[in-house]
């Protein structure tokens, strides 16, 4: 027990003395994950309206896929992202391997899958003539867009929450595809895996709260705006 | 001649390779209400979405002000407004719901304010507009889609069954409410129906919908009184409907054999050759078998013998033989009176402009050789 409690001291103590290192790691998860869930989000949307809107032959086989991709083992798309990456790969010559920029690429790779999924799901609850209604009331298609997705927010909401958790959460192909270096690619995942297998505890205790506080920050946000009621 | 506000040439709708709507012509005029009526499945919504330009027809052109709409459908479908049979309201309040379509087409805010004013108080709902849609009853919510409509004072209002969903005393306040909101706007209506009263009460002209093709269009006296066809004829409520050969026409009545009698009827034009003989039920009369001398003016007065009785709310509908198959709708007081049951034996009267003869079009013989 004093092992626990001596972690949580130590997380109190690296929050508050402002351990510039710590916040950098923790930062960089946030933002790291936060911009792979935005590709996740963008990408999962469009592919979502698509499947759920225009009905499009083979949707059941996509949904089957897409549900299957919830489950893409982080380790796989880390060896598939770093061979892209790798120097003589096919993407090679960008010289993202090692970079923040190839962890958010695997993430968003992670993450995908669940937004888009969890995104049909969430537009499939939408009334099918409502879309039709909006664009006779003189919707563009974006507006009409929009108000669709306004008015599936709570799922969606869900599905944007799901993909920054499976997003944030991830290690395996953090550590493939950036190699856990110091000041560059260490997120608070990375750092904590590597100070378990340092053995110390204290510090590794003292990210993994830090980084469940973190989600629970962000994941308390994502909440509130998703409970909000409709604006008269 | 005033060009059609809203019109179609030759459309064809086609879902999974089977036509399901096939229009050649039909033109809705400025300021006219157009009840476009059919049985469910016949294809009606379809029209709907044709001309709301939210569905393009596989062939075919859709006209607007005369001219074939081209370009951008947007600017079109902000000229015209459409209410489907369920409300379809956003997860907002009433006003905000009112005032939607008034937002998506750019309407300034204080512009707005007015407009949903005055539309949520045509349709007395003004005391529910900051409640939530979501907890709106059936028949508010079709007066916030109703006022949502119309609140954009849209030069076209295409209606699909918006009255459908709502139990009877709600539906007739309802129209009667929009009856009145429609008054003097001056805007040109379609309006779909399965229900032929309601075609009848607020229609200038009907247009009949059956399997996907347009069988009918005129003013509802004229539609009624004289259905094109046999399936035209039994969607609008015609119950007998018989074979017949026209043995002689003078003076505007024909007369037509059936079953072994001879039947006399009022026709307008030319009357020849087979024919289908087209009753209304409520149009025959019945009376005792011993009903000398008598006590109606109809030329037609056939004997006939109960079937069949069937007790339909205050009145009854009497299954007859007259040598052919006939149908009259009597009240519950006749019934009594004349104490039918099946075997009575009664005389069945109707008048010769009660009759409406259908032509049976032979079919062309294929050329030989």
């Amino acid at each position: 027990m004093d092992l626990i409690w001596d972690g949580i001291r130590e997380a109190f103590r690296l929050i508050f003395t402002g351990d510039s290192e710590v916040y950098e790691i923790a930062l960089l998860s946030l933002t790291v994950s936060a911009a792979a869930t935005a590709i996740a989000l963008v990408i999962g949307l469009s592919i979502a309206s698509f499947l759920a809107f225009r009905a499009p032959p083979g949707r059941t086989l996509a949904l089957s896929l897409l549900n299957s991709g919830m489950a893409l083992p982080p380790v796989v798309v880390g060896l598939v992202v770093a061979i892209m990456l790798w120097r003589t790969g096919p993407l090679g010559q960008l010289n993202l391997l090692f970079t923040p920029g190839a962890i958010i690429i695997a993430q968003a790779v992670i993450a995908t899958p669940v937004v888009t999924a969890l995104s049909v799901v969430a537009l499939q609850t939408i009334h099918p003539k409502l879309r039709l209604q909006v664009l006779a009331l003189g919707a563009s298609r974006w507006q009409a867009a929009l108000l669709l997705y306004r008015e599936a927010r709570l799922p969606l909401l869900a599905a944007v929450m799901a993909g920054f958790g499976a997003a944030i959460s991830e290690v395996g192909a953090s550590v493939m595809v950036g190699g856990n270096i110091k000041g560059s690619t260490r997120t608070l995942t990375t750092a904590t895996m590597l100070e378990t297998s340092q053995g110390d505890f204290e510090t590794a205790i003292a990210l993994a709260f830090i980084l469940l506080a973190l989600v629970y920050a962000v994941m308390v946000t994502f909440t509130v705006i998703q409970q909000r009621r409709p604006a008269s | 001649m005033t060009h059609p506000k809203l019109g179609v040439r030759d459309i064809q709708v086609e879902r999974a390779r089977r036509s399901i709507l096939v229009v050649k012509e039909l033109d809705v005029f400025p300021g006219e209400v157009l009840a476009i009526v059919g049985p469910n499945g016949a294809g009606k919504s379809t029209l709907i979405h044709v001309l709301a330009l939210l569905e393009r027809p596989s062939a075919g052109q859709v006209l607007f002000d005369g001219r074939p709409v081209e370009g951008g459908l947007l600017s079109y479908r902000r000229r015209m407004a459409v209410v489907f049979q369920e409300p379809l309201l956003l997860d907002a309040t009433v006003e905000s719901n009112v005032g939607s379509g008034l937002a998506l087409r750019g309407v300034p805010r204080a512009e707005r304010a007015v407009r949903v004013r005055r539309w949520l108080e045509r349709f007395g709902i003004e005391s529910l507009a900051r409640r939530s849609a979501r907890t709106l009853s059936g028949g508010e919510a079709q007066r916030a889609s109703l006022a949502r409509a119309l609140a954009l004072e849209p030069e076209v209002l295409l209606l699909d069954e918006p009255f459908a969903t709502l139990d009877e005393p709600t539906r007739q306040a309802l129209i009667d409410d929009f009856d009145r909101a429609l008054g003097d706007t001056g805007t040109t209506v379609v309006f779909v129906s399965h229900d032929r009263s309601e075609a009848l009460r607020l229609g200038d002209r009907v247009a009949v919908i059956i399997d996907g093709r347009l069988r009918q269009v005129g003013p509802p006296s004229q539609v009624f009184a004289a259905p094109a066809d046999e399936e035209v004829a039994a969607f609008l409520g015609v119950e007998t409907i018989v074979p017949g050969c026209v043995r002689s026409l003078e003076r505007g009545l024909a007369v037509v054999e059936l079953g072994g009698c001879r039947v006399e009827a009022a026709v307008a034009t030319e009357a020849s050759g087979e024919v289908l003989v087209c009753l209304r039920p409520e149009d025959v009369v019945l009376s005792p078998a011993d009903d000398n001398p008598p006590t109606t003016s109809a030329r037609n007065r056939l004997a006939a013998v109960v079937r069949r009785v069937v007790n339909v709310g205050a009145q009854a509908r009497i299954e007859l033989d007259a040598g052919f198959p006939l149908v009259s709708l009597i009240t519950k007081q006749s019934l009594e009176e004349l104490s039918l049951g099946a075997g009575s034996r009664v005389v069945a009267s109707f008048k010769a402009t009660a009759v409406h003869l259908i032509p049976r079009h032979v079919r062309p013989q294929p050329p030989s050789g």
